[in-house]
């Protein structure tokens, strides 16, 4: 079985903090990681390899050419190939735009019977790129994908609801995006870490796709930023002070001076 | 718009790379260089004191967008009944239709909705377009697709609101890409351009560090999933007066590439956050699963649901489907009481709009205190016991 892992290379948002006196955000030593959601992807495309030999694993990312270290990262991890589509030309595109270049790589692949993307990237949120990918190829998608079987050409999952879940049957091919739910992502091991940097990453630019120039980058997203800021800090609010039990009435007071109680 | 450097203005000062969000500029020879990391989102642009930065617009052939009119909310139902999301779209739907001018229209897609059409109209819209086959009875992907998409290249709308739900966030992209249009995810506003009467949408981005305004200029509609929650509800008025028209379905089972078995309910509590007009949050500093016990009595006492920051639900002390914040559920409750929550931003994002926040914790320096209207600096296992004697005795 040949499975295409969508992933991201995205900048550990966690880490980020807010200069309060600036309103800037605060970048230095925030790290570049592969993104979580999509961890669970490859997790859950490698433990079909585990169980079936014939499996192949393929990672695939658009980004900078430092893209190159979490490829590895996933090569490291047991993906067998890995593809980097990176490209000045790709650079600024929407979800939309990003979706037709993964699209196009993807077309160029050609054998594959799963792919797995992973819900939404940490940086954007959007989790668009997923189903426009699934769109673009004509096939069907199945999104929050918290429980995965696979047997044959029939994949059984379950879908996550906000208050519950529903079990879909599908065939292949067709494209699921993991939630963290799905596994839990291995760590890479030691074999894997030096077996990753003597493998070639295959790079691809505009001129190696399937793909009009006109349909990639900026210049063919529909959506537009308008202008980014960062959302102003409310303020502190008042420091209720005393004794603990002063405070809980002091507290009661003040909402009920309010009248918010 | 393409931000370019002016080479012969930047001096290599190096306040565009602190601004940019994205590491997407190097300095090379002293001078800033744009990578391909680059989004185009303008944060930037101000930065620079020499003026060396610009967007460039590029010409683009301008299509013939009028035959776009009215604003459509996608009509959510699950099992017959309208989610909730609908209604704050519709509230929001009506604002963005008087505005440009035109009608605000729902579309709903099920099995025998008639009477959710009535009540669609009941909350504000002038129009509802209803798909009614067996085949639609429950969401799938490829069914609703293919039938809002039919209807969107027939109908023309010139804006189409989704809920940011898991139905929602499923259906629109892959429409987008249908239809060949622009979807802006998750917006927390949306405003209409008193000049040209297109839409503003703004979200959060980068883990909510980040605002942006995402426009959508030469394709129509213009489409956004809308956060559950963040938007108005429509007020119910029986005497409003609509029309209901029927959409002609073309779906064949061949069409639906996807099974849905079954649909499971679980069993875990219903948690509805959205609604809730107080909530009592607990985070890490709650120490252990039990703490939950104390929030959840406290919560009772005042009539509230429990929230949970994610560090909480991360170290399995509480369900996810209980935790606020950018990747967990945005609120805007009466009152918000936060105990034990430092305040990552990624909480932030999802609370602070709240009437009123309390923040209990036991550091005077929590970033949470910078967001709370009443600040208790203090052990949560003390100072929670103490509110709730005094809600006692003042309730006396």
């Amino acid at each position: 079985m040949n499975i295409l892992v969508c992933a991201k290379q995205v900048p550990n948002t966690n880490e980020v903090k807010i200069d309060p006196i600036k309103g800037t955000l605060i970048r230095n030593g925030v790290e570049s990681i592969l993104n979580p959601d999509d961890a669970n992807a490859l997790e859950e495309a490698l433990k079909i390899k585990d169980k079936y030999n014939d499996t192949k694993v393929t990672v695939i990312t658009m980004g900078p050419p430092q893209a190159d270290d979490m490829l590895r990262e996933c090569l490291a991890m047991g993906a067998d190939d890995a593809i980097l589509l990176s490209d000045r030309a790709f650079g600024g595109a929407d979800t939309w735009a990003t979706s037709n270049t993964l699209a196009a790589a993807i077309r160029k692949i050609k054998d594959y019977d799963i792919i797995f993307a992973g819900r939404q990237a940490i940086d954007g949120d959007t989790a668009q790129v997923g189903p426009q990918i699934a769109e673009r190829l004509g096939i069907p998608q199945v999104t929050y994908v918290q429980k995965f079987d696979v047997n044959g050409d029939e994949v059984t999952v379950e879908r996550q609801l906000e208050d519950g879940y529903e079990i879909i049957k599908v065939k292949t091919p067709v494209l699921l995006t993991a939630v963290k739910e799905l596994n839990i992502p291995r760590y890479m091991n030691v074999e894997g870490i030096y077996n990753a940097y003597k493998k070639d990453i295959t790079v691809w630019g505009i001129n190696n796709l399937p793909v009009e120039k006109e349909n990639v980058g900026l210049d063919a997203s529909p959506t537009k930023v308008f202008r980014s800021f960062t959302p102003e800090p409310k303020g502190k609010g008042i420091v209720i002070e005393g004794t603990t039990k002063e405070k809980a009435n002091e507290l009661l007071n003040k909402l009920n001076q309010k009248h918010i109680i | 718009m393409a931000v370019k450097i002016i080479s012969e203005k930047c001096k290599g000062c190096g306040l565009c790379i602190k601004a940019c969000p994205f590491e997407a500029i190097n300095l090379l020879n002293k001078l800033a260089i744009i990578n391909e990391k680059c989004t185009s989102c303008g944060a930037c642009i101000n930065s620079c004191k020499f003026s060396a930065i610009v967007a460039e617009e590029k010409k683009v052939v301008k299509k013939d967008l009028s035959k776009y009119k009215n604003v459509w909310v996608f009509a959510e139902q699950r099992q017959g009944v309208i989610s909730p999301v609908v209604i704050e779209l519709l509230g929001e739907g009506k604002k963005l239709a008087n505005e440009i001018g035109v009608e605000l229209c729902a579309v709903l897609l099920g099995k025998d909705v008639e009477s959710n059409a009535k009540e669609l109209i009941c909350y504000g819209a002038d129009k509802v377009y209803v798909a009614d086959s067996d085949l639609l009875e429950n969401y799938t992907t490829d069914g609703y697709t293919k039938v809002l998409s039919d209807a969107i290249k027939e109908i023309k709308p010139e804006v189409v609101l989704y809920g940011a739900t898991h139905i929602g966030r499923d259906l629109a992209p892959r429409i987008a890409a249908r239809v060949n249009t622009g979807l802006t995810a998750d917006c927390t506003k949306l405003e209409i351009d008193p000049e040209d009467k297109k839409i503003k949408q703004t979200r959060p981005a980068f883990g909510g560090n980040l605002m942006a305004t995402i426009v959508c200029p030469n394709h129509r509609p213009q489409m956004s999933t809308v956060r559950s929650g963040v938007m108005e509800k429509a007020v119910r008025n029986e005497h409003n007066k609509g029309e209901i028209i029927k959409l002609d379905v073309k779906l064949s089972q061949n069409d639906i590439f996807t099974k849905v078995v079954e649909i499971i309910k679980t069993k875990k509590e219903m948690v509805s956050l959205t609604d809730a007009e107080i909530i009592v949050s607990g985070g890490r500093g709650l120490g252990c699963e039990e703490g939950f016990k104390l929030i959840k009595e406290f919560a009772q006492k005042l009539g509230g649901e429990v929230g949970s920051s994610r560090a909480a639900v991360d170290a399995g002390w509480i369900e996810h489907s209980h935790q606020v914040g950018q990747t967990g559920t945005t609120v805007k409750p009466k009152i918000y009481i936060a105990c034990g929550i430092s305040g990552a931003i990624q909480h932030l994002a999802g609370m602070q709009s709240s009437d009123t926040i309390i923040a209990i914790n036991k550091n005077a320096n929590a970033p949470i205190f910078n967001v709370a209207d009443y600040c208790i600096v203090g052990d949560l296992y003390d100072v929670i016991p103490a509110i709730m004697e005094a809600f006692d005795n003042f309730n006396k």
